[in-house]
């Protein structure tokens, strides 16, 4: 099966739900370690881009994730602004003007979307960030893929290990962010941003179960 | 959450508004995105200097747009660092033709956010040249961390910059400048109170009564310690002595003595605190010959201050010296 058009847009408005139902948690994450601002800036950003989507939903599934990432450039702001938007960016630069796409796809512009984030954010595995629930969640589903996985099983354990890797950053020293000044007063806290990437995948698997 | 606010969504955008009623004659005022600019940008021949941020600080950045000081400021949600489409609006209206400083503080949201401006302003055709502020000690291991924050040296450096580009300085000249002010000036700040972002509705950390924060940043960060509280006196010398220490300023060396208020400490605080710090700094044979007192670089009603300490010469006392207009600091006009 493949990934239809219809099926991001359904993931895309399901993320910003899911983002609607707990920004009061990720601020709070973020008010542990950080400057409590987490929650309110992707709210504002994904409210923003339901109200742009209408004007791309007839559009490739590339200029919808750039829409996607435009939107969330100039929405967001803070660190999530930039490493979120070229998440979207470059993942729909990679999948391009294709009106549906093959698991193998989504791999190629998920790692370009990686790529990305860490060539913004200079942050490695460990760090305490969402590259700690990004890196092993496409270690996942490069497994599962060669396993021989279904694309819903394989998105199911990608998010799986994303959600570990999220509760790996509780004993972590943050060394990126803003969470890093704390030094080892960061020990103990979840890292938001781990936090609500994890929650992006879970929303990828939940919407693409069946593809 | 008790402020004089009416809809937590909408703090900056009704802030802006005031502003543009009360400093019509200062400063430009647009919306989506939002920026400032001085009211006569912009200004041919003359370096453009832009600087941004996270609202909540005020009076910076956009209390120090006008003649002798910034150009524009971009202001982003409370704590929160602007957008580039902002910074890139508000760089092409202050574009006079020989080019644009982007003065930016050195958070990782600020610095990601000010590089992909500065990208697209080029792509546009305009020069610009990026400085980055990190004067705080506090951060004591710039390695494993963002690297130290900047607070608030970046008020003095946009007023002896801004003098500097408003006397006709190059892109160039005023970069150097203003890296040279990063070079030789350090803070360290603390705080009594924690402050309460308007959309979170409560404080950003737990602080009890007989506690202070010590090396806190401007965003309602944490800070490395937690301790009890000390007289002013003591505060004044925990703070001083790793600033000092850090650069180190030495014995002949003179000094702008910067004592901050985080927003919701009083000048009644401020002078005692001054006075301990000129007294500590006299011992070391250091001399204050310029001094600032009050909330320039704050952080909502948080209650604390920080200090400041740049080495000063002949040229950056004399553009230190030189008018400015800006509502939140005007002298020699």
């Amino acid at each position: 099966m493949t990934i239809q058009r219809d099926d991001v847009l359904n993931w895309v408005r399901d993320y910003a739900q899911v983002i609607e139902d707990n920004h009061e948690m990720l601020t709070n994450l973020d008010r542990e370690i950080g400057d409590a601002d987490h929650g309110a800036n992707m709210h504002r950003g994904f409210k923003a881009v339901l109200e742009k989507l209408p004007s791309v939903e007839d559009k490739d599934i590339g200029t919808i994730l750039k829409t996607v990432g435009m939107t969330l450039l100039s929405k967001v702001g803070g660190a999530a602004g930039p490493l979120y938007s070229t998440v979207f960016m470059k993942a729909g630069m990679t999948i391009g003007a294709k009106m549906e796409m093959e698991l193998s796809d989504w791999v190629q512009a998920l790692e370009a979307g990686i790529a990305g984030v860490t060539n913004l954010g200079k942050a490695q595995l460990n760090d305490k960030t969402m590259l700690d629930a990004l890196f092993p969640a496409m270690d996942a589903l490069k497994k599962a893929i060669a396993d021989g996985a279904s694309t819903g099983d394989a998105l199911k354990q990608s998010a799986e290990a994303a959600h570990q890797g999220m509760l790996a950053t509780i004993p972590l020293m943050a060394r990126k962010g803003r969470a890093s000044y704390l030094g080892e007063r960061s020990i103990g806290h979840q890292d938001p941003g781990a936090t609500s990437t994890t929650l992006l995948l879970e929303s990828v698997a939940k919407k693409w179960a069946d593809c | 959450m008790k402020k004089l606010i009416n809809n937590p969504e909408n703090v900056v955008k009704e802030e802006l508004k005031g502003i543009e009623l009360a400093h019509a004659d200062l400063v430009k005022v647009y919306y989506d995105p939002d920026f400032i600019v001085r009211a006569d940008a912009p200004v041919q021949g003359k370096v453009g200097l832009v600087s941004g941020g996270g609202s909540g600080h005020e009076p910076m950045h956009g209390g120090f747009v006008g003649k002798g000081m910034l150009d524009a400021a971009c202001p982003g949600a409370v704590f929160t660092s602007p957008t580039p489409d902002q910074m890139l609006e508000a760089t092409k209206a202050v574009d006079g033709g020989a080019g644009v400083l982007h003065i930016v503080k050195n958070y990782t949201g600020d610095v990601m956010n000010f590089e992909m401006a500065a990208d697209m302003a080029r792509g546009e055709g305009i020069e610009v040249e990026s400085v980055v502020v990190d004067d705080d000690v506090a951060v004591e291991d710039s390695t494993w961390t963002a690297g130290r924050r900047g607070v608030g040296l970046t008020v003095l450096m946009e007023k002896i910059v801004g003098a500097a580009a408003e006397e006709g300085r190059s892109l160039k000249e005023c970069a150097d400048l203003a890296r040279k002010i990063n070079g030789q000036g350090r803070s360290m700040g603390m705080a009594l109170t924690s402050c309460t972002v308007p959309h979170v509705g409560k404080p950003s950390f737990d602080l009890p009564e007989d506690e202070m924060e010590i090396g806190i940043g401007i965003h309602g960060e944490p800070g490395r310690h937690r301790i009890p509280l000390e007289p002013a006196d003591k505060i004044t010398e925990m703070l001083l002595e790793p600033v000092v220490s850090d650069l180190p300023f030495k014995e002949g060396d003179e000094v702008l003595l910067f004592v901050n208020s985080m927003g919701g400490t009083p000048l009644i605080e401020l002078y005692i605190v001054y006075a301990k710090a000129v007294e500590l700094l006299k011992a070391k044979g250091i001399k204050v010959v310029r001094h600032l007192i009050g909330p320039y670089i704050t952080s909502l009603e948080m209650a604390g201050t920080s200090i400041t300490l740049l080495k000063m010469d002949e040229e950056m006392l004399k553009l230190w010296d030189a008018p400015v207009k800006t509502a939140g600091m005007r002298w020699g006009i």
